[in-house]
């Protein structure tokens, strides 16, 4: 199989299982099993794209022009074939997860909700692989109109006001601050390709250089670095495969990829390192993760605190870029890995807490430790991975982050990023604690949902895994940020 | 015997229409008047055509009339700045009254169909009339008809709506104001320098180098009078109920099409007559277009927000849109201007197919388009609502659409110019046009109310969906329109630097 043809093979498998779940609009069971089907071949896909990387060989594919010598082209680069390979592997526990969610939770109109979903899945992945800054922001906005029915899914005045939200933000950013950006980028240059080393380097007016990064940062509000946060928690009001695999891994790792592929591809990390332009970002990051994870503790509803939570770990992959180091950048790209799996794991959970005991409060955990042993052994394993305890995975990206901050000699982000675990601790794991600790008052009743189950401790399990073959990741990670 | 119609295309693309209008208003048939426009109109493309094949052989077209010579006669021009135009009227005409039949016959008495499309052939040829003369006179002459066709036009919406009458009669005393402060400057002109002809007037006026009050206050008088006209922020206030109580076919046609040709009209006179009193053009450019531009960006855009009433909320984003085009049209160099050409032919495609598909929904449920009114059509007619998207994300200037390449070189325009602030305001009207559009899409999709859907009549989607494909090609293949524009601009920047 030719490598142009593979990437077109791998974008176009979730549009056609979208496509097929219409068709089959009238059988739930085959209806349903596209998206496993189509989760599988883009895995394959991408497994081969980042093993062919790993091998330095080129893939990419040139459509046409869309003018002055920015062409519509898709090519892989290394950070790109992480970030494919997480959203596609998770992408076939995601569609067995929704399977048992929307069913056991009685969701309305799941044709639709599979089909955004698939297109979902499509736009991240041609993020992904995008081969200049345009073609990504083309498919980052086709990534926010396709969560917008999902995240309204439920059509209530609720989930209303907060698609509304979701789209005013996310649009009204990208088009205030990301398109004017990579406009200036192709006025100032000449071109939008993604090249090792960047582009902006000579090019571009080094003066300017903290505007253009703001613009960015800010602009790509997928990121969700404060104070553009208020969707992600707002986005919450979607059915949880949605939290889990858009809103823990597509939507917003398509946010920070986009930031960390900026940063790598088009500024490059050395004019950055000279020019420090990228340092004050350092400390609004920090804040984000501080403030994010205190009011993480104030949550009660669990999703929300995860929610919270996403916005402070995101941060850090903000963190990693802005210090702009190779060892940050090797823990930032890791950390899309790390944390994928660790958040993906927790939304699991909470959406099969939901399902089968129909609770969404943390208080009301009580005793439910006892009566869904599987769920919080796998919740426990994603929490340790995310607070960063050896040994699982994502102690790497914290190791390499805290690492990179100390080679720039930041020494209190390094203490903040101990904090920030610290914080972790105490309002991740804080659920486990009240489900094991405390009994419960009155009855649960509880609806058996055995595919809710099963996802989170595959992926649970494997964050202690992967632990073992982080270099099997980090190959590729390393492999191309060269400073 | 063809060869000589050919020979007088420059003419005939003109006259002809203004013709067949005279006659077919005396036909008492349903479907014969309809006929006759589309066969004429068809020529009409024919007649386009050879003049684009004649100007990329000669560059330069001068038609005159009865053979007198221009300083006298009255006389054509037909160059590289209204080649293009006048393809993408000739195209857009023919598909709008493909498209106006089953919007004419369930919106008007069916007895009155023949003097509608008399009336529309009046409007096109004026229209086409203003696109090709050389003649200041002659241009009021075809202002006056245009708008005296388009009001009765307008006042035909009066069965569906008798506010209709007044949006009718707004404009006809607003547009008189316009047309008496046009005719004025013309008077002063002539009185200076004896002559109407455009190339003879750029002449005559070098030889008050110094420039003169009167000329000054001439051209004052014709500027302000062409921008009431144009529908340029503050003196548009004619258009938004013209556009919205007129017959949906009429609101198509005038908004993509009336506004353009005449602000296609304000920047030739710009660039290739007041252009040689430098001093005046800036002061104009930078001190009243400009500023009215971003003006009419910000304003037309957040009272759209407001607007319960689509066609009212269309109306209002032209007003945004025409101030997109003098923004780029303000700026005074080759960019500028080829940015502006390509949003007017831009935004005439999104337009068009905008107030095609509201129209037909207009149609469809008997009553006036308003926002709660859409509930569930994107389930209802999935077809014309496809369409709808398409053209309002191209609206928003989203990439893969035309609307991107417009607001692409208005950028680089800006850029160029150092215009900073001019860009932070676009782009955030532009995300603000977010806002509005995506109202109706939440209505059309997202709104709890589901209907099975129902058949579409192809009559009228298939003209919809070839807007809607034009709008996606020349959103991908956008080196069409660029070129066309770009021999505008340096077909007036020559003109300029003479």
């Amino acid at each position: 199989m030719s490598n142009s043809f593979l990437i077109i093979l791998g974008i176009i498998t979730p549009l056609f299982s979208a496509l097929f779940s219409y068709v089959c609009r009238y059988n739930n069971n085959l209806r349903d099993s596209f998206g496993i089907i189509g989760g599988l071949v883009t895995f394959l896909v991408s497994l081969k794209i980042f093993h062919g990387i790993q091998n330095n060989e080129i893939f990419q594919i040139t459509f046409f022009t869309l003018f002055d010598e920015v062409d519509f082209t898709f090519k892989v680069t290394a950070l790109g074939s992480i970030f494919s390979l997480v959203a596609s592997s998770l992408w076939i526990l995601a569609s067995i997860y929704t399977i048992g969610y929307m069913r056991g939770a009685g969701e309305k109109n799941q044709t639709r909700f599979v089909i955004f979903y698939s297109i979902a899945i499509h736009a991240a992945l041609a993020i992904a692989w995008s081969g200049n800054l345009l073609v990504l922001f083309i498919f980052y906005e086709i990534l926010t109109f396709s969560t917008f029915p999902l995240v309204g899914h439920k059509q209530n005045a609720e989930s209303q006001s907060a698609g509304r939200l979701y789209l005013s933000i996310l649009v009204g950013t990208s088009l205030i601050f990301f398109l004017p950006a990579i406009f200036w980028i192709w006025l100032e240059t000449g071109t939008l390709d993604f090249q090792d080393g960047g582009i902006l380097i000579n090019q571009f007016p080094a003066e300017y250089l903290s505007l253009l990064i703001a613009m960015l940062v800010f602009g790509i509000g997928k990121a969700a670095i404060m104070p553009i946060h208020r969707w992600l928690p707002a986005a919450m009001v979607a059915p949880t495969p949605v939290s889990a695999l858009l809103h823990a891994v597509a939507v917003v790792k398509a946010g920070v990829f986009s930031f960390l592929v900026v940063i790598v591809y088009i500024v490059g990390p050395e004019f950055l390192l000279q020019t420090k332009s990228s340092d004050w970002l350092v400390w609004l990051a920090c804040f984000t993760i501080m403030a994010s994870s205190i009011i993480a503790i104030t949550k009660d509803d669990l999703k929300a605190r995860l929610a919270y939570s996403t916005i402070s770990q995101l941060s850090y992959i903000i963190l990693g870029a802005a210090l702009a180091s190779s060892l940050a950048l090797k823990g930032a790209s890791f950390h899309i890995i790390t944390h994928a799996l660790g958040k993906i794991t927790l939304f699991f959970c909470a959406g099969a807490i939901y399902v089968t005991a129909h609770i969404k409060k943390v208080s009301e955990l009580k005793g439910m430790g006892f009566k869904l042993p599987l769920i919080f052994f796998a919740y426990t394993l994603g929490a340790l991975s995310i607070i960063g305890v050896p040994p699982f995975i994502g102690s790497w990206s914290k190791f390499y982050l805290i690492m990179g901050s100390i080679e720039r000699e930041f020494i209190v982000v390094a203490m903040i990023l101990g904090i920030s675990s610290l914080l972790n601790i105490y309002y991740l794991l804080q659920p486990v604690v009240i489900g094991f600790t405390q009994t419960s008052r009155g009855k649960v009743k509880l609806t058996k949902a055995p595919l809710t189950v099963w996802p989170p401790v595959i992926t649970g399990l494997s964050c202690l895994i992967f632990f073992f073959y982080a270099n099997y990741f980090l190959n590729n990670v390393s492999g191309v940020i060269v400073i | 015997m063809f060869n000589i119609f050919l020979d007088d295309a420059a003419a005939l693309v003109v006259v002809l229409p203004l013709l067949i209008s005279a006659i077919i208003a005396f036909i008492p048939s349903k479907i014969w008047p309809w006929i006759i426009s589309l066969v004429t109109l068809v020529l009409h493309l024919v007649l386009s055509l050879h003049l684009l094949k004649e100007i990329s052989i000669s560059g330069l077209i001068i038609y005159e009339f009865g053979n007198w010579e221009p300083p006298w006669g009255i006389s054509f021009k037909i160059d590289g700045v209204n080649i293009g135009l006048q393809l993408l009227f000739s195209i857009f005409v023919l598909i709008s009254t493909f498209y106006s039949r089953k919007i004419f016959l369930s919106e008007i008495d069916s007895r009155d169909s023949g003097k509608a499309y008399s009336l529309w052939l009046l409007a096109i040829g004026s229209l086409n009339g203003i696109i090709l003369t050389n003649d200041i006179f002659n241009l009021f002459v075809f202002l006056e008809i245009s708008a005296l066709a388009s009001i009765s036009l307008i006042a035909l919406g009066a069965g569906q709506n008798r506010k209709a009458l007044l949006a009718a009669f707004n404009y006809l005393i607003i547009g008189a104001i316009g047309a008496t402060f046009y005719v004025i400057g013309v008077g002063f002109a002539y009185a200076m320098t004896g002559t109407l002809n455009m190339n003879d007037l750029v002449i005559q006026l070098a030889q008050y180098s110094d420039g003169q009050l009167a000329i000054f206050a001439g051209m004052s008088f014709m500027l302000i009078g062409l921008m009431v006209k144009a529908a340029i922020f503050p003196v548009h206030i004619w258009l938004p109920p013209a556009y919205s109580y007129a017959p949906s076919a009429v609101s198509t046609l005038l908004a993509a099409l009336a506004t353009k040709t005449i602000l296609y009209f304000f920047v030739r006179l710009l660039y290739e007559v007041f252009i040689i009193y430098p001093s005046y053009l800036s002061l104009f450019l930078d001190f009243v277009l400009y500023p009215l531009s971003l003006l009419a960006i910000f304003i037309g855009t957040l009272i759209a927000i407001y607007q319960d009433d689509i066609k009212k909320l269309l109306a209002f984003s032209s007003i945004a849109q025409i101030g997109y085009i003098t923004l780029a049209f303000s700026l005074k160099d080759h960019s500028g201007i080829t940015s502006g050409f390509i949003h007017i032919f831009n935004h005439a495609l999104i337009k068009g197919g905008l107030f095609m598909a509201v129209g037909y929904f207009a149609i469809l449920q008997k009553d006036r388009v308003t926002l709660t009114s859409l509930k569930g059509f994107g389930y209802k007619y999935p077809i014309t609502s496809f369409a709808l998207l398409i053209c309002g994300l191209s609206l928003i200037g989203l990439p893969l659409t035309n609307g991107f390449i417009s607001k692409l070189y208005l950028f680089q325009a800006l850029y160029t110019n150092q215009m900073y602030f001019s860009i932070a305001l676009v782009a955030i009207s532009s995300a603000l046009a977010v806002a509005y559009f995506w109202k109706i899409v939440e209505q059309m999709w997202f709104s709890e109310i589901k209907f099975k859907s129902e058949k579409e009549d192809a009559y009228i989607y298939l003209p919809i969906w070839i807007i809607t494909v034009s709008v996606i090609v020349f959103g991908i293949y956008s080196s069409t329109i660029i070129e066309f524009s770009n021999l505008s601009a340096d077909y007036l920047i020559s003109g300029y630097q003479n």
